[in-house]
């Protein structure tokens, strides 16, 4: 599924330093039983954002008016678990297109790069610091620039570089998945099972 | 030549086209699915207007929302039957094998793979479920994948991956009385962390391993994931061959013979190297479980719970929060804990074996009145040898509920939940918060430690009530 073009984003932070946050709590299991991708956002931290009258819990950070932006900065090993992809869905659907975290779960972070939400693996002193921002103030904007492959605190000027490999920066650039590559290169494909 | 490790002989193997500062095309030769990640990548190729290439190479079935009891008849929550449904419809649209519910060889499609002999040594497979890594006990490259990747491998049997590093986790020794698979597995992730594995690729190796049954290995294999690690196998050999010998789908006559050379191929060669390594003795081992939200926080059921010492900062904000969640203080004993449901099932620990195991051990005995027992087979295999074997008169005689097969209570997609804030110590893979039904408090065990939990009603290690 095609999504939107990242080349630079300026945005808000939205903070949350729990740590080994899985993909059961980003979209708890009783929310996959659509067979459509849609309304995922509704659901994004279903249970520590609502309790179980549906009414939302003061005290987390999406339900913290404070709070808002396109980028959210997360705990150390933070997509951990279930492989599901809905748990993206979930994030890009409420808003977000960028997750900074010091250590991303690995597949998690492949489906992140497969529907176009950047993830941003920074030092832990970075996200430490880019935290300590956030909590002074929190209409402290960040610079993410894929192109450079930098992020940037602008508060304080800090910057750092990220990975990304030059194969998956070309599909965030434009907004490409990996199928319209596959497509491509059936006659090689076909080749290869033929002798496999 | 250089000398490599059979991951790296699979995976060299099954590579289309290396991109340059890239990942690999990477040849799929097995695709599980089932019906909760694949229904979005169906309607993918609809609205791209291309077909599934190589229909006969995936295989599917209902497993995570089913209904455990009833299965004849029309599942009442809707949105598990659309989910059902359109799985039906898809398969018969593009002409994919289906064991659907009630069918011979429904079941959990980890469980179901292998039972079939579709699982074999060298393939490549993968499912939109973490746990896919289970069939790497054949040696095999498996792993999970999200639904982009489910349609890439419809469309084009292919899927874009960066190859991951080397990790080999070596356990020699004897295993102790009441010790099993799952026991090392926990032990292993408690040592590692539940991240420790990202970013690699596992193999397990040593005597202990090369011990274990298909089944037992399989468990093993299963929890890879919850280290972080895309998967992890093991190296065929003798067992494995036996295990697959006769089985539905696994070659037979000469074909056998041929492929059985090919097979016996499959090993790490003697100076291969690896980005990482862990050796245990299994000596250390003993029955495992677990106390928190993530299921690297294990320990011995005869220990206590970690006390925060030497954590600061966020590191130990998550623990307390952790415990908090789960009703329990740092330094406190895990034994003689009240315990309220179990579970006995799952694609980790819901094969013959492990309802063997909990049989053998609950025969003659009751469950505490505290218990709610619930026992789920992983296929319908699973089903007929317990009922066969004399297995399910004895469990219901002990009181535990029979159920049908599915995942269940594993992830709580059905009706089978944990109501909030009671304790269930269950054989499955995860003890994430509200994963067993929001609220629900799990503790991972083996089932031969599910089963002591059952009798006693309380954490218990299964080697005290072998002494009595």
């Amino acid at each position: 599924m095609a999504y939107d073009k990242f080349n630079v984003l300026v945005s808000r932070v939205v903070p949350m330093s729990a740590e080994n946050v899985d993909t059961d709590q980003i979209i708890p299991a009783r929310f996959l039983k659509a067979t459509e991708r849609v309304g995922f956002g509704d659901n994004l931290f279903r249970d520590w954002r609502y309790d179980s009258e549906g009414n939302p819990k003061p005290d987390f950070v999406l339900n913290d008016s404070r709070y808002s932006g396109k980028v959210l900065l997360a705990g150390k090993n933070f997509g951990s678990g279930s492989s599901r992809e809905h748990a993206v869905w979930a994030l890009y659907d409420y808003g977000f297109r960028c997750v900074v975290s010091s250590f991303f779960a690995d597949i998690f972070k492949n489906n992140c790069l497969n529907i176009g939400v950047l993830p941003v693996t920074v030092t832990a002193e970075f996200a430490d610091e880019m935290f300590a921002e956030v909590e002074k103030d929190p209409l402290s904007e960040v610079k993410v620039d894929i192109d450079a492959q930098t992020i940037t605190i602008l508060s304080t000027g800090r910057s750092e570089t990220f990975d990304i490999n030059a194969y998956k920066k070309g599909n965030m650039k434009n907004g490409f998945d990996d199928i319209d590559y596959l497509l491509n290169l059936k006659e090689e494909i076909g080749k290869f099972a033929e002798k496999a | 030549m250089e000398n490599k490790t059979l991951f790296d002989k699979i995976w060299d193997a099954h590579v289309v086209k290396s991109i340059p500062n890239g990942p690999d095309v990477f040849f799929i030769d097995k695709h599980f699915i089932h019906e909760v990640t694949s229904p979005v990548a169906f309607l993918g190729l609809e609205t791209r207007g291309v077909s599934v290439l190589y229909p006969e190479k995936t295989i599917a079935t209902p497993d995570h929302n089913v209904p455990t009891i009833d299965q004849d008849k029309t599942i009442k929550d809707k949105l598990s039957r659309m989910q059902v449904e359109r799985l039906r419809e898809n398969c018969q649209k593009y002409g994919i094998d289906l064991h659907d519910l009630g069918s011979d060889h429904h079941g959990i499609v980890h469980v179901i793979g292998p039972e079939l002999g579709i699982t074999q040594p060298g393939m490549t497979i993968v499912c939109g479920d973490s746990h896919t890594s289970t069939h790497g006990a054949f040696g095999t490259i498996a792993f999970g994948i999200g639904t982009s990747e489910v349609e890439m491998v419809f469309a084009t049997q292919c899927i874009m991956q960066v190859k991951p590093k080397r990790m080999r986790i070596t356990v020699d020794g004897e295993l102790g009385k009441g010790v099993t698979s799952k026991d090392i597995i926990l032990y292993i992730i408690s040592k590692i962390s539940a991240s420790g594995g990202t970013g690699y690729f596992l193999e397990y190796a040593g005597s202990t391993i090369r011990n274990l049954s298909m089944e037992a290995r399989m468990t093993i294999c299963n929890m890879s994931i919850e280290m972080g690690a895309r998967g992890g196998l093991i190296a065929p050999d003798e067992t494995t061959f036996d295990y697959l010998k006769g089985k539905q789908y696994a070659p037979k006559g000469e074909a056998w013979d041929t492929t059985l050379a090919y097979w016996k191929t499959l090993k790490t060669d003697e100076d291969a190297t690896f980005d990482l390594e862990y050796s245990y003795d299994a000596a250390d081992i003993e029955p495992m479980i677990t106390y928190g939200t993530n299921p690297g926080m294990g320990v011995k059921v005869r220990d206590m719970i970690p006390s925060t010492e030497g954590m600061e900062g966020s590191e130990k904000k998550s623990y307390l929060k952790s415990l908090e969640y789960m009703g329990f203080q740092p330094g406190e004993a895990m034994k003689g804990k009240k315990v309220d449901y179990v579970f006995v099932g799952s694609c980790t620990n819901g094969r013959i074996e492990d309802i063997r195991s909990v049989a053998n051990f609950v025969k003659g005995k009751k469950k505490a009145d505290n218990i709610t027992a619930w026992i789920v087979p992983g296929s319908r295999e699973v089903e007929k040898k317990a009922i066969e074997e004399g297995l399910v008169a004895i469990l219901e005689e002990a009181g535990f509920k029979l159920r049908q097969p599915g995942c269940s209570a594993c992830l709580a997609m059905n009706d089978d939940k944990i109501p909030s804030g009671k304790y269930a110590v269950s054989t499955s893979n995860r003890n994430f918060e509200g994963r067993q039904g929001p609220g629900s408090r799990t503790l991972l065990a083996s089932p031969l430690t599910v089963a002591a939990v059952a009798i006693t009603g309380k954490i218990t290690d299964p080697r005290d009530v072998f002494e009595n």
